[in-house]
């Protein structure tokens, strides 16, 4: 361990709609290299569940194999965690989410664990439109077996280990866009003003958020001549325009001028703000794929909200389960009974 | 010529088409026996495969009560052309060849010693229908009227059944009767009704029912409280998943709302399957999947996480023919090995091996309970026999008075008058059961973290060596407490003393017991045990202890539950004797016991099967 963290906070730290600190949604201290990108998407998330206000509790941390999935363990730490097994964290989070539909699950995966152990299982629950955030600590590396290269590394980009990547790579928001995700978005670990927004979007989405965050291997991957490297992504890195979330219960005070912003109302009534325009329609899948093919063809990484269908219906509602969590229903809501019995041993004679 | 004669006591077998309607017809057959109050099983013997290959469909009708497979055809129904050369070889001499002559009989195929029945099946449905689905249809139905007059079945029962399958739907009664009728009147025209092997009623059925053990696993976790369901479709464990929703659609909707009580989620394999499974199980939900040995050998490595970090989870294994593809619609028991040790490292699993529909029933409930008290994944070991085929078996019962077992959980409010630190794994009643907590029970205690690595009391991650050790050993001693758990094995004892011994387990039950029944008669006693699941506890080794030699009975080539009473039991392997039996086709009692009897040095099977000829008379 290279730091130590003081325990210390001020005694009138600030406190959020719930009465919570920051301190409550920190976890545990983290054990990956100084300086990884992982770190601050975990950040990130402390601190946008601070800001929304979410019960610690209430959300349950899912998680693969590989360095990202290890971070769950730094974050929330009053919230259960589950570490699976390698690539299979969407399965996971699908079991989870059908036995109690009123928490917020919070998927963490790298890019080996989605893009290729995991592909299918990603694929899958993107579909279903499981409700659930889903963030992909993108590193295009295999950072715990030290540097390979992964399924999201750049053709040419080369690691640490000098050879450059000679496969195409896979973009994770255009598949999800393609395989029926209701929020898409890009971001950068180095840009919390973006990244937090995005994480609260994606935490009150009614379905499926997937959040591809570029987070550089500072060991491996971090390279002049990688493309998932800091520097690299700082200079080639274009947003879809800033973004603002707005919580159901606050009030709108952001300025803004008029005509430059656009406003999506999610499910349960917080209000996304986008301003500035991009070509992009945050509400059109077509334009998104669109908008990211384009920039990938001038050789920018475009990030920010690149969709979101504010109607989303999540699987528990295609699924026409009770309001009810299914793991709260009792034996008397579960059990037929005798009487019933006896008429279906009736039936088979 | 020899005719072989016998009431209520034959095999017949169906040599049909698949896709042609054939099942439905056939099934009315076996349902009329049923109705008649004579035991018989019915065995379907179908390929992989939608339309246009060779099907079976064979049915022992015994009243003394043996439902195993006995061996031999004594009846044989022969409409598929494909076939026709088998069907009639392995015709027992002195049987019934049924068949369609509107085509003479291939002369290259006829026996001497066999009784030709020709019924012009086609020409009779060329002229009475216009449509060729209709024609392929009522062909089944018009041999099934043929077989009313020369078995003896009561017309009346067969109206019956037509009235059921059909209801509400007046035309369709009245058509299928009147092609019973046809086959029923050309046979009455044509032969000496009835043959000599014929039905006659009897009063043996009772309260009995007939049901698939799928049907019955699927209901048993209606009853046994599952709310989330995964899976993957696979031949034969796919109409436990049917079966779950049906059952569903009519006993789980909630009244207010019409919503759904559960939730079924098809997997895009069995990886996720199972994933789902232990992610629901985790989160508190009784949640179970269904499958067979390739979708075992997909889900063991997230069975190990199960039972490494302690998840609660259900799999139903409709064991069939492997390895690999195998056949995939030939039954087996040859998954025993790779359940009970599924996943790397040191793991073992809990096995409930249910061996009919009663069982397959209350085993599922059951194992919810036992997954939830003991926090791992249990296996429920049926088989493609068991599972997909109509058994006869006692009624389903359920004792209103029976609580969910759902094992070590603390609640909000025990959570709140603990005062010391909570520890997922501290084994505070040492019996390797520790208390577990759901994800969102309590704002500010008893959060942990579930992982596959290694941690600590306190559910930490730790690679300190004494820490592993002392987890596995607590994993050892909860599998202790799981012998004391799952279901005890039936003892059979012998009518005279004995130091001999039959093992046996599942769906290969009711050959077994007839095979006893065969060997005493020939003054070979052997006690028997019928396994009901793993781990094996006192019972078991007392049982194997008592003995001098022990055949274990395994459809599977490589005797695997042999293999694993020696292992787990640590017998000396030279006093376990083995019988396999691994064709696909369920065991017979004549194999068995033929093979038991060769190696006891008693007599051979020769007097033995003139026996049964000569009881099939009575």
């Amino acid at each position: 361990m290279s730091y130590i963290r003081p325990e210390f906070r001020h005694p009138d730290s600030q406190t959020n709609v719930s009465g919570f600190t920051r301190k409550d949604y920190e976890g545990a201290l983290s054990t990956l290299c100084a300086g990884c990108g992982h770190d601050s998407v975990s950040s990130g998330i402390i601190d946008a569940c601070f800001e929304l206000g979410v019960w610690p509790h209430r959300v349950a941390k899912i998680s693969g194999i590989g360095c990202s999935s290890k971070t769950p363990t730094y974050f929330l730490g009053k919230s259960h965690g589950f570490n699976s097994v390698h690539g299979r964290m969407p399965s996971v989070a699908t079991g989870a989410n059908m036995a109690n539909g009123d928490m917020a699950y919070i998927g963490i995966s790298g890019d080996g664990d989605t893009a290729s152990i995991g592909l299918g299982q990603f694929g899958h629950v993107a579909r279903r439109n499981l409700n659930m955030t889903y963030i992909v600590e993108n590193n295009g590396c295999y950072g715990l077996t030290k540097g390979q290269d992964s399924a999201t590394t750049d053709v040419g980009s080369s690691s640490k280990k000098g050879d450059p990547n000679p496969f195409e790579a896979i973009d994770l928001c255009s598949m999800a866009l393609q395989l029926g995700a209701t929020m898409v978005a890009r971001s950068f670990s180095g840009d919390k003003e973006q990244l937090v927004p995005l994480i609260k979007a994606a935490i009150t989405h009614n379905g499926f958020a997937f959040i591809d965050v570029i987070s550089p291997c500072v060991t491996f991957n971090n390279t002049p001549a990688s493309s998932k490297g800091f520097e690299f992504v700082r200079e080639h890195r274009e947003a879809t325009g800033k973004m603002d979330f707005v919580p159901v219960r606050s009030e709108i005070t952001a300025d803004y001028e008029p005509g430059f912003v656009k406003e999506i109302t999610l499910h349960y009534g917080s209000v996304i703000h986008l301003y500035k325009d991009d070509k992009l329609d945050c509400t059109d899948r077509n334009s998104a794929l669109r908008a990211i093919q384009e920039h990938d063809d001038k050789g920018q990484i475009l990030t920010g909200l690149l969709y979101v269908d504010p109607d989303s219906r999540d699987f528990h509602k295609v699924q026409q389960t009770v309001k009810q969590p299914l793991r709260d229903l009792v034996e008397e809501d579960l059990c037929p009974g005798a009487r019933a019995l006896n008429a279906i041993n009736a039936s088979l004679r | 010529m020899k005719r072989i004669e016998a009431v209520n006591e034959f095999v017949i077998r169906f040599a049909n088409v698949n896709g042609t309607g054939s099942a439905s017809a056939n099934a009315m057959f076996a349902k009329s026996i049923f109705r008649m109050g004579i035991p018989s099983a019915p065995k379907n013997i179908f390929p992989s495969n939608i339309q246009g290959l060779p099907t079976w469909f064979e049915v022992r009708v015994s009243e003394k009560g043996y439902l195993g497979r006995r061996g031999g055809i004594d009846i044989a129904v022969a409409v598929n052309p494909q076939s026709m050369a088998e069907d009639i070889a392995d015709l027992n001499p002195g049987g019934y060849f049924v068949y369609d002559n509107t085509k003479p009989l291939d002369l290259r195929l006829h026996r001497g010693d066999v009784h030709l029945i020709g019924l012009p099946l086609t020409d009779m449905c060329r002229q009475e229908y216009t449509e060729a689905r209709q024609r392929q249809l009522f062909k089944n139905v018009i041999y099934v009227g043929a077989l009313a007059a020369l078995l003896n079945i009561e017309f009346s029962v067969l109206k019956e059944l037509v009235g059921e399958q059909f209801k509400g739907k007046d035309k369709l009664v009245a058509s299928n009767i009147h092609a019973l009728e046809l086959g029923f009147q050309y046979a009455q025209n044509n032969f000496d009704c009835p043959l000599g092997v014929h039905m006659e009623r009897r009063d043996l059925i009772g309260n009995k029912i007939m049901m698939e053990g799928n049907d019955a696993l699927a209901l048993g976790a209606i009853y046994g409280g599952a709310t989330v369901v995964a899976w993957y479709p696979l031949t034969p464990s796919t109409s436990v998943i049917e079966g779950f929703e049906k059952y569903a659609k009519r006993l789980r909707i909630d009244p207010g709302s019409g919503d759904r009580r559960y939730a079924v989620v098809q997997a895009e394999d069995e990886l996720a399957a199972i994933g789902i499974v232990i992610g629901a199980g985790w989160n508190g939900a009784r949640a179970f999947t269904a499958t067979s040995g390739p979708g075992l050998s997909l889900m063991s490595e997230f069975l190990g996480l199960a039972y490494f970090a302690e998840v609660p989870a259900v799999l139903f294994d409709i064991q069939r023919a492997g390895p690999s593809t195998g056949m995939p619609t030939r039954t087996q028991q040859s998954d025993i090995l790779s359940a009970a040790y599924a996943s790397h490292g040191d793991t073992k699993h809990v096995l409930l091996i249910p061996s009919n529909p009663k069982e397959c029933f209350e085993m599922s409930a059951e194992s919810f309970d036992l997954a939830d008290r003991l926090q791992t994944p249990v296996i429920v070991m049926s088989d493609l026999d068991v599972g997909m085929n109509d058994n006869l078996s006692e009624p389903l019962v359920w004792d209103d008075k029976r609580d969910y077992d759902r094992g070590k959980v603390f609640s909000m409010e025990q959570l709140d008058e603990m005062s010391e630190r909570y520890g997922r794994y501290l084994d505070t009643d040492e019996d390797g059961i520790c208390f577990r907590t759901l994800p969102g029970v309590h704002p500010e205690k008893g959060a942990f973290f579930t992982r596959g690595t290694s941690r600590d009391e306190y559910a930490k991650y730790t690679e300190s060596g004494d820490e592993y050790v002392r987890n596995m050993e607590r994993l050892t001693r909860k599998f202790e407490t799981a012998k004391g758990l799952v279901p005890m094995p039936q003892i059979h004892k012998a009518k005279k003393t004995t130091r001999d011994a039959m093992v046996f387990y599942g769906s290969s039950n009711s050959a077994c017991l007839e095979a006893l029944d065969i060997l005493a008669a020939d003054g070979l006693h052997l006690n028997a045990m019928r396994l009901r699941s793993f781990p094996f506890g006192k019972a078991v080794t007392d049982f194997v202890d008592q003995h001098d030699r022990v055949f274990v009975i395994d459809q599977n080539r490589d005797a695997q539950m042999r293999k694993l009473l020696i292992i787990e039991c640590e017998i000396n392997p030279s006093k376990v004797l083995s019988y396999t039996h691994y064709d696909g086709m369920p065991m017979t009692a004549l194999g068995a016991a033929k093979h038991i009897a060769s190696v006891l040095g008693g007599s051979n099977v020769t007097p033995l099967r003139k026996k049964k000829k000569a009881g099939a008379k009575a």
